[in-house]
């Protein structure tokens, strides 16, 4: 389990109310979809603090990144001048839990003078066609 | 159908905690089943009892309180959103209790379909 990444630790501790034996078997596809800048709202961090609980219930995750949602993935983020948390390194913390699925639209990168090399974590960078086939064949799709 | 709820944002500025509330009454007016409605983000602000609305206005607070008293709906809202929002036991209306994540997923693992509502 990486450290460094506070929200993990707390977060479980304060999940204790399940019980993760009774989801045995169960396993679902979770896309989880990003299209919000990291900062401007509040939806990009605690998307991510949903993302990271799913890890601890055996699911099979993948994220999606599109629209503004690819610039929660820039390198180099600094968020000192608006002194709000730069959560940024928690996607790197990602691969230590078994979250490895990580899709970013094509279109969306394009459009904003980004490319692959922007990007601080290896991901699998889809037209919108190819995103859309992946989506319809999940079982949840949470958008934050 | 067995549903799962998701409430992105807060009551009042937005539709979204509406639209939630009359998609679970019809749901079960149509005989379908609400296993949780989950509350996230802003979304955790329908669960403040001191709430006060205009008396010609919907109680929003009031009305999710009614849905859990008629029909055993679960309420939960997250704690971790809650708390930065200042919403904790001592404010908390009728018919919801606070809890974690772990809540939501499992929600999304039971139910036949997780309906969201809210950006």
């Amino acid at each position: 389990m990486p450290t460094g990444w506070s929200y993990s630790a707390t977060e479980r501790a304060r999940t204790g109310a399940f019980d993760l034996e009774e989801n045995a078997g169960a396993i679902k596809k979770f896309m989880f979809v990003n299209r919000k800048a990291p900062h401007g709202s509040v939806y990009a961090l605690e998307g991510l603090e949903v993302v990271l609980i799913s890890a601890a219930f055996d699911q099979d995750v993948s994220l999606a990144f599109l629209d503004d949602g690819v610039y929660q993935l820039v390198k180099g983020q600094d968020t000192k001048a608006i002194e709000t948390k730069n959560f940024s390194p928690a996607f790197r913390a990602l691969e230590g839990y078994d979250i490895e699925k990580l899709y970013v639209e094509r279109e969306s990168l394009e459009a904003r003078g980004l490319t692959e090399a922007s990007l601080m974590v290896p991901v699998e960078v889809l037209a919108a066609s190819d995103l859309a086939a992946l989506m319809a064949g999940q079982d949840v799709v949470i958008g934050f | 159908m067995n549903f799962g709820i998701l409430v992105n944002e807060g009551p009042y500025q937005r539709e979204s905690s509406d639209s939630a509330y009359l998609f679970c009454r019809a749901a079960i007016d149509a005989g379908h089943k609400i296993h949780r409605v989950f509350f996230y983000h802003d979304g955790v602000y329908a669960a403040n009892k001191l709430t006060e609305p205009p008396q010609d206005d919907r109680h929003v607070v009031n009305r999710w309180s009614k849905l859990a008293e008629d029909h055993g709906v679960d309420l939960v809202v997250c704690v971790a959103a809650a708390l930065r929002r200042g919403i904790k036991d001592e404010i908390l209306a009728k018919g919801f209790r606070i809890s974690g994540l772990g809540q939501l997923v499992e929600s999304a693992i039971h139910a036949d379909r997780l309906v969201v509502f809210g950006d």
